[in-house]
């Protein structure tokens, strides 16, 4: 989104940008314009040292570092896309990841571990933004559970097979053959 | 008659019933804490995420606004800032909380309160007609590179957050914003000492 420059864009339409502009100063707000940073006489003196120290400063605080893509991705694929559903930074399309992207490469950039990086995104957001829940504490749960579940399930399965295969047994067990003989006889003794 | 019948079997047929009245309490009692686990995380709503910054200091931050003007947040220090995360392609929220975020600001800013908006991801020219079909005169901003809503954990339009006269965060709200809530909270900073 480019704008315009600094010094027109005080002016009423300045930029063509419609009946917008000049709203804000259609209103004398003394609050809003404690914050709006008009030209004053220091301006030119201020603007010439930015120009002068800025890229000094730059230069200093951000040591030229390359960044490798590769961590930038391993970092983003681990990070959930705010936007989106299970998604995480890497996967998704959208701005809000590829901002955050440029976000972790600008961090990285200026010298920040991988651990750093996450430790931000979990600052702002909480431990919600990471797709792996940390191993510790409540979330526990979560990576223990299904082995928990997996295991009572096996111990269940071994104590009803067991019984399966019992039960079996005592069925195929032989029939004495006087006895069922005797049964049948009697049961076409009661037959009218 | 039946009575006669015998089969010799050497064992009993009804099996050991130590096992099974085993078995019968501990199925139920394994349901019991999935069924607690459940309960919990059907009456967590997955949406309302919790904030780590409340009680935080508002990360400060410089932009320009829509028309041109530079917005800081370390010079509203003292003023009690109603930060609103805002785009024009929120319906419905955006667009019901608008006109009391606009209210809200045209009431309380003579007494020391600040709506600030952020738009973010939108382009310009769907932002100002957002801008001047609610005729917003509180200075909004756009976020062009997702700092500024990164840096307050933002994940969705809209989000407002109130920040008391000491740039601390107070409040998060997530959703539109309605007039009791904004009244509520900038009522109870105003009070505060700076």
């Amino acid at each position: 989104m480019s704008r315009g420059s600094g010094s027109g864009a005080r002016g009423p339409g300045a930029g063509g940008r419609g009946p917008q502009s000049g709203i804000s100063q259609a209103r004398s707000i003394p609050a809003f314009k404690s914050l709006t940073a008009g030209p004053g006489p220091l301006t030119p003196i201020f603007l010439l040292l930015a120009t002068v120290l800025l890229p000094v400063l730059v230069t200093a605080q951000v040591p030229a570092r390359s960044v490798d893509e590769q961590v930038v991705m391993e970092i983003a694929a681990q990070l959930r896309c705010v936007v989106c559903q299970n998604l995480s930074v890497a996967d998704s399309p959208s701005e809000t990841a590829n901002q955050m992207r440029a976000i972790i490469r600008e961090r990285l950039a200026t010298g920040e571990t991988p651990e750093q990086v996450k430790a931000y995104f979990v600052e702002k957001y909480g431990e919600w933004i990471l797709l792996a829940p940390p191993r510790r504490g409540f979330n526990l749960l979560v990576w223990t559970l299904p082995f928990v579940g997996l295991f009572a399930g096996l111990v269940f399965l071994f104590f009803v097979a067991r019984r399966w295969s019992r039960g079996t047994k005592t069925a195929s067990e032989p029939v004495d053959r006087e006895a069922l003989e005797r049964v049948r006889r009697e049961l076409t003794e009661l037959e009218p | 008659m039946f009575s006669e019948i015998e089969t010799p079997h050497p064992e009993p047929r009804t099996p050991d019933p130590g096992p099974r009245t085993w078995w019968r309490w501990a199925i139920p009692f394994a349901v019991v804490p999935v069924l607690v686990l459940l309960a919990y995380g059907f009456s967590t709503d997955p949406r309302a995420i919790p904030s780590p910054l409340i009680g935080k200091p508002a990360p400060l931050f410089k932009l320009q606004s829509f028309d041109g003007n530079q917005i800081s947040l370390a010079e509203l220090r003292g003023k009690v800032v109603v930060l609103n995360f805002w785009a024009s392609w929120c319906y419905p929220a955006c667009y019901e909380e608008a006109p009391v975020l606009e209210g809200g600001w045209r009431e309380y800013e003579r007494r020391g309160a600040i709506v600030l908006g952020v738009d973010i991801q939108d382009t310009q020219e769907a932002a100002l007609k957002f801008i001047n079909r609610f005729t917003l005169t509180f200075p909004n901003a756009p976020d062009p590179t997702g700092k500024v809503s990164v840096e307050y954990g933002v994940y969705g339009v809209p989000e407002t957050f109130f920040i008391d006269r000491r740039g601390m965060i107070r409040k998060k709200h997530v959703g539109a914003v309605t007039e009791p809530v904004f009244r509520e909270w900038v009522e109870k900073l105003l009070k505060e000492d700076a």
